[in-house]
């Protein structure tokens, strides 16, 4: 009978890692030709992985100061970055709308508004409930603004991209790559491999030092990229650490009622042949 | 409901007076007492399981759709607010999309375990029948739940299905438009298919309850298939298979467990993270990994029609399997043949599903390379046409043919003989 169980788990568990192996293998193939992708080790991979908050700090100010011209993070709201969990929690502030550091990251931003009175629209600074603003009035004002290209959306950037963190890293660091002889590259478009199609409207964003970090850490390409894509990372799942101690102590309980349900049924089942 | 004697006394007045006007507390402790062959493996614990995953969807989805907006424009957006805002709603909403793939895999263990049994074999014609109706309702009811999200493989992944209903000869135009609503996949679309994705589990549920009345009915099928006979072949269900079953389901939750909490996305798309645009395709569509054997058959043949007919096909001749399969031996374990076979349909479904996968063109087993150093071998093209083939043939000629010619193996005489050998029966201690 165990070996029937064991049997029975172990196709299941291989019939799993089969379908998924064969899912993330089609959703892998990412036409980057041979440019090697670096698989970064980054803080929040594995299971009991956490955002590396010093990190994400740094890339909510790269964000700020360079990526914010172009894209918005359309999913969060300035009160999220104060959540559990997030960049900038602090235990003393368990409602994010209190956080000092929330309260001028959304006064640095100013948000359209209606005067109740009047009905006048008029911009004030932000609060932390509000939603991180757009940063175009629409679509078409931000293609006209970049040659054609639309900015992407970033708070779910990581998850919607093959290869996640490390995508975006690797995309950040790849306009130093060799263009290729048989490339031409249109008006407005950079050379970049890990780009599908090798084509992107984004010009190289990142140089060194084109950013002050407050911590004294050197703003090195890498270094902002890395950073910025673990503020990313955090922005696409920022419940994964809820996620992952709650996943740890429902596996610990499950795994504990296996083992005394299985001693039941043994003993149920104790004098009956079958 | 069920075939056995009833063994329920109500104690009580009101348990008394209840029994006489609606026997519904009888129902329960005859469900609970039903006699089941005692010799049910681990295979058999799939019923339970597939219970529970339609229960927990159920749940699930109904708190998912308070927070849920059908509307092109916010639909997107309201799976991130759930994500994001909603109390738990970062483990519900996994615990929904994660969900729906753990019923496939249990649904197929169920199927492939009943094939291999053949619990499909009289007199489970009927028992049969209504679980391919559930599995085709949950078909219909998986694709319209991938829609909701309305992220890129949402829309596209809907664009290509009911682009199917378009190929039907005369009507296939009109047919179309009438089940969008319009022209192609818009808001009309997002809300029948959110009305339909409601309703849909209520129907499985329905057809659940008459799928388990049929099997109470008939009784279950076991791993030797030979009808019980005896009191002896058989254990009452509680307190034996309730705990034999409540320890598959935890186990099998483990493995839920795991995927929600440290895999959310694995079983999905990336592409399904950006918002559905109609004017941007992505490079490959692929559905979601329980379609993908029906994708490869699909995609198999040139003929757009065609393809949809064997797509179809597929699905439908599992319903006529009870008259094709024409041998009396239900287990395959008394069927050597047979039981070949079988393993290598089973391999041929995994091939197709890893067709499905892939792009037609790319060579799937390469057999070296041409005179221009180009890879030559088999695509995935030809290996779905080969597995498409076997998988047809296994039902339409070798299931039938095989009943005809194969010698089965010696059979015991009842669940008791195989279980004990040929000993007395009066030394078995009975189970109450």
């Amino acid at each position: 009978m165990t070996f029937n169980a064991k049997l029975i788990f172990v196709t299941v568990a291989l019939v799993i890692t089969t379908f998924s192996g064969v899912v993330g293998h089609a959703a892998g193939d990412n036409n980057t030709g041979d440019y090697e992708m670096e698989h970064k080790h980054w803080h929040f991979n594995g299971a009991f992985g956490t955002y590396d908050k010093a990190s994400a700090q740094r890339g909510y100010q790269v964000y700020r100061e360079v990526c914010s011209s172009c894209h918005q993070l359309k999913h969060l709201s300035f009160r999220h970055l104060g959540d559990q969990g997030a960049p900038f929690y602090d235990e003393r502030y368990p409602n994010p709308n209190d956080n000092p550091l929330v309260k001028n990251f959304a006064a640095d931003w100013s948000i359209e508004s209606i005067d109740g009175e009047t009905g006048d629209i008029f911009e004030r600074p932000g609060v932390p409930a509000d939603k991180f603003p757009a940063i175009y009035p629409n679509d078409a004002a931000a293609r006209a603004s970049n040659g054609g290209g639309l900015p992407p959306d970033l708070s779910v950037i990581v998850s919607a991209r093959n290869g996640g963190a490390d995508y975006i890293y690797n995309l950040l660091l790849a306009y130093d790559a060799e263009i290729p002889k048989d490339i031409v590259m249109g008006p407005g478009l950079s050379y970049n491999p890990v780009m599908d199609g090798g084509a992107i409207a984004m010009v190289a964003p990142l140089s060194d030092d084109i950013v002050e970090y407050a911590d004294g850490t050197p703003a090195t390409v890498e270094q902002m990229a890395a950073d910025v894509t673990e503020f990313l990372a955090w922005s696409s799942d920022p419940k994964m650490e809820q996620r992952k101690s709650a996943g740890l102590m429902t596996m610990l309980y499950l795994t504990i009622l296996a083992i005394l349900l299985w001693f039941s049924y043994k003993r149920v089942w104790k004098d009956v042949e079958h | 409901m069920s075939g056995h004697p009833s063994t329920y006394e109500p104690k009580y007045a009101a348990t008394k007076w209840l029994d006489t006007r609606l026997p519904i507390v009888r129902m329960g402790a005859d469900f609970m007492t039903f006699p089941s062959p005692r010799n049910l493996n681990y295979w058999y614990t799939f019923g339970g399981i597939l219970a529970l995953c339609l229960v927990s969807q159920i749940i699930t989805g109904i708190i998912l759709a308070m927070h849920y907006v059908p509307h092109v424009d916010f639909a997107f957006d309201s799976v991130q607010r759930i994500r994001r805002d909603v109390p738990f709603g970062w483990l519900l909403q996994p615990m929904h999309a994660v969900g729906a793939s753990m019923f496939f895999l249990a649904v197929y263990v169920h199927m492939f375990r009943g094939l291999y049994y053949g619990s499909y074999k009289a007199p489970r014609e009927v028992l049969w029948i209504i679980g391919c109706l559930i599995y085709l309702v949950m078909m219909a009811t998986g694709f319209l739940g991938y829609t909701l999200p309305w992220g890129q493989m949402s829309f596209w992944g809907a664009t290509v299905i009911t682009g199917f209903f378009g190929a039907v000869p005369v009507v296939g135009e009109s047919l179309q438009q009438w089940l969008l609503g319009g022209y192609a996949v818009d808001n009309a679309t997002l809300n029948r298919f959110f009305a339909l994705h409601y309703l849909l589990p209520f129907v499985i549920a329905g057809l659940v309850a008459l799928h388990v009345w049929a099997l109470h009915h008939v009784g279950q099928n076991n791993p030797i298939g030979i009808t019980t006979k005896t009191k002896q072949d058989t254990l009452s269900f509680h307190p034996y298979y309730t705990i034999k079953d409540g320890f598959a389901v935890v186990v099998f939750l483990l493995i839920f467990a795991f995927f929600i909490f440290y895999q959310p996305d694995a079983l999905g798309h990336a592409d399904n993270y950006i918002q559905a645009d109609a004017l941007k395709t992505p490079p490959h569509i692929v559905p979601e990994w329980y379609f993908l054997p029906f994708y490869a058959i699909l995609r198999a043949v040139p003929d757009k029609l065609l393809g949809i007919v064997l797509m179809l096909g597929a699905i439908i001749v599992l319903f006529v399997l009870p008259w094709l399969d024409t041998s009396k031996v239900r287990s395959m374990r008394f069927r050597p043949v047979a039981k070949w076979f079988f393993w290598i349909f089973l391999f041929f479904c995994f091939i197709l599903g890893w067709c499905g996968a892939e792009t037609p063109d790319n060579i799937a087993i390469p057999f070296g390379t041409d005179a221009s150093g180009q890879v030559r071998g088999l695509n995935f093209t030809w290996l779905s046409r080969i597995a498409t083939v076997y998988y047809f043939a296994y039902f339409v000629l070798i299931l039938p043919i095989l009943g005809l010619v194969e010698t089965p193996k010696d059979r015991p005489d009842s669940i008791t003989k195989a279980v004990l050998g040929d000993i007395n029966h009066t030394a078995i201690v009975p189970a109450e």
